[in-house]
């Protein structure tokens, strides 16, 4: 099979120099105003990503991701606080920490809000997520909307933003690995699974509720700790903006324009949405006319690219080398299976093979 | 408590007007919050600079909104792919939701104002307590409005048709119902609700354009608690809720009465994943 292994080479190689292209990003591109887009890019990156491993892969929409985001950000300012630590680079040692704090508070999270299924499950996890805003508001811990100081390290401010960037990167790269390595596991087929059909899953030996939980919670690690890193760079956490509802709409917005359910999508979501509206705050400075542009992008990208760019983009590509090939019936079917989103005719096929396999593996 | 039943009757208004429109087209409409402060704004923006009575701005601001609802509906949601309708749908509200919030924050700025009127600054004494008139007007014509729904729901023909459409879409379209039609107007009716819903909730609290995400999860959890789809429970549900916050905010502190709120929805739905008045499963999920 040496084309295939040509292809992993190939495919190793992409991954290799697109990590070299963030990695020297802020070495080329030193002004400070643009690491800063590109820290709360990297961020975003993260937490679409994040959660994609659990919306994207099981169809549950969750909209309380910020629970976990504001989580990590607390988490890292109370520390912070009450340890009287100082600023400098050992503080992101806490960053993990605020990844743990949100995946311990994922649990019973998501053991209430997973008992519901589809719709009402959205509309729970908005009110959880209004839940751990009006805490954050009321709680003495949290210092209520006066908010919480994070200090600030007293680095070279021609460089202060690239420690931030590089942490963020390496948030980036843990949250892809482990959404690539869920795709590749028993565990991210039954999601799959749980998406396509839930209840025949579940007869067919799928643990749905314990594969469910399981996503829910491996999602809020990476959206917790790009919290604990946002706090730190801003400086300064209050309830509304660690508790953001548009933080919750903007990671999906992301997975759903580059491509719900698929590894790179979210990615490229992130990528793009992220820092044009990090550019337009900056270009405008209007946060109103900023909502319109946004709101207005989101209907497009429901509307004309309900799939997303990503498996649009690749069908298209498919379809044209196969035309090229002249192997029109043939490119037609390979066309329309692979895509994650659902290829409509070909793919419950495929899936009810990995509904069978899954059980068996089990045993 | 006496509020708390009196702005009851308004939520539940408002919370109507959602639960038809997710009984009907499977959609949820998470813009109901801002087009309720939508409402609002317009019954303020006609008051202060044209001297209108607010009561009788509702004549223009309830078939403005409706028409709004309509080129949403057409505009929008009669697009989306039947696959996860429901998912999507909440995205596409959500971001007609932001749209709205935007140009409301254009036009209006992020200044908190309240609806004035002689009925929102006097008061009658009942039981010892001072209660404006606003919320005994306000609630009389939540309860009219409602009633007239009902009345239309269940004693015309195309109240008919809502409810073969509530019950299942393609076997109201296949005995010749315009589903799509329906959809239409039920959407705008749902909207419209809110232009008298926003009226009362504008003259009882004061409101900026971020008010209606604080709102939406009111009525979301309303409309949960009641059961998705159920009118009657939303009626239910509203009350309870309105006079539990009431008694929480007297009783302990009016900082957690939101907060036992969402709280009440938490433990009911992992006790009871339907709602409280839900049926066991009111459609396939």
């Amino acid at each position: 099979m040496t084309p295939r292994r040509g292809l992993v080479a190939a495919k190793l190689a992409g991954v290799a120099a697109v990590l070299a292209i963030f990695a020297v990003f802020p070495l080329v591109f030193t002004n400070p105003a643009v690491t800063t887009i590109a820290v709360f890019t990297l961020l975003f990156m993260a937490s679409a990503t994040a959660w994609n491993g659990f919306s994207g892969y099981t169809g549950y929409i969750a909209l309380g991701h910020a629970a976990f985001f504001g989580t990590g950000a607390y988490v890292l300012a109370i520390v912070t606080q009450h340890l009287n630590l100082t600023a400098g680079s050992s503080l992101f040692a806490l960053v993990p920490l605020g990844g743990l704090a949100a995946a311990v508070v994922a649990v019973p999270f998501g053991l209430v809000a997973l008992r519901t299924r589809r719709h009402t499950f959205v509309v729970i996890t908005i009110a959880i997520f209004f839940i751990f805003q009006l805490l954050a508001f009321n709680l003495g811990i949290t210092a209520g909307s006066s908010g919480i100081q994070v200090p600030t390290p007293n680095w070279d401010s021609a460089t202060f933003n690239n420690p931030f960037y590089y942490v963020s990167l390496g948030i980036v790269v843990f949250a892809t690995l482990v959404s690539w390595g869920l795709r590749r596991s028993v565990l991210g087929l039954q999601l799959l699974a749980i998406r396509d059909d839930e209840d025949r899953a579940r007869g067919l030996g799928v643990p749905a509720g314990r594969a469910k939980l399981v996503a829910f919670v491996l999602s809020a690690f990476p959206v917790g700790m790009a919290g604990a890193v946002y706090a730190y760079f801003l400086g300064q956490i209050f309830p509304q903006f660690a508790f953001n509802p548009l933080f919750d709409l903007s990671i999906a917005l992301m997975s759903l324009f580059g491509g719900i359910g698929t590894l790179v999508g979210p990615l490229l979501g992130g990528l793009m949405l992220e820092s044009l509206q990090q550019y337009f705050t900056l270009q405008f400075s209007d946060g109103d006319l900023y909502l319109v542009i946004y709101g207005a992008l989101f209907l497009a990208v429901l509307i004309w690219l309900p799939r997303g760019v990503i498996p649009t983009v690749s069908d298209w590509w498919k379809r044209r080398s196969a035309r090229r090939l002249g192997l029109a019936g043939q490119g037609e079917a390979g066309a329309s299976s692979p895509s994650a989103t659902g290829g409509e005719a070909l793919a419950p096929v495929a899936r009810v093979s990995n509904d069978l396999a899954v059980p068996r593996q089990q045993m | 408590m006496i509020d708390g039943i009196l702005t009851g009757g308004v939520y539940a208004l408002m919370a109507a007007g959602l639960t038809l429109i997710f009984g009907v087209m499977d959609i949820i409409n998470v813009a109901q919050g801002v087009l309720v402060v939508l409402g609002a704004y317009l019954s303020y923006a006609l008051s202060v600079h044209f001297g209108i009575d607010l009561f009788l701005g509702l004549l223009i601001t309830v078939p403005a909104l409706f028409a709004l609802g309509v080129f949403v509906q057409w505009a929008f949601l009669q697009r989306l792919g039947e696959r996860e309708r429901t998912a999507m749908s909440i995205l596409a509200t959500y971001a007609v939701a932001i749209i709205i919030e935007g140009v409301l924050g254009l036009v209006f700025g992020a200044d908190y104002v309240q609806l004035s009127a002689w009925y929102v600054l006097r008061s009658f004494h009942v039981l010892g307590f001072y209660l404006p008139y606003i919320y005994v007007f306000g609630f009389l014509l939540a309860a009219a409005l409602l009633g007239g729904l009902y009345l239309m729901l269940y004693r015309t023909r195309f109240g008919r048709s809502v409810r073969a459409s509530l019950q299942d879409r393609s076997a109201a379209r296949l005995v010749g119902i315009d589903v799509d039609r329906v959809s239409a107007i039920t959407f705008g009716i749902g909207v419209a609700v809110t232009a008298d819903g926003g009226m009362v909730f504008g003259a009882t609290n004061s409101f900026n354009p971020n008010t209606g995400y604080d709102l939406i999860s009111r009525l979301l959890t309303i409309v949960i608690l009641g059961g998705l789809g159920s009118i009657g429970g939303a009626l239910g549900a509203a009350v309870v809720m309105l006079v539990i916050e009431d008694v929480v905010a007297v009783v302990w502190s009016p900082l957690w009465a939101p907060f036992v709120f969402f709280a009440v929805l938490v433990v009911v739905l992992s006790l009871k994943p339907t709602g409280l008045f839900g049926h066991a499963a009111t459609r396939a999920q």
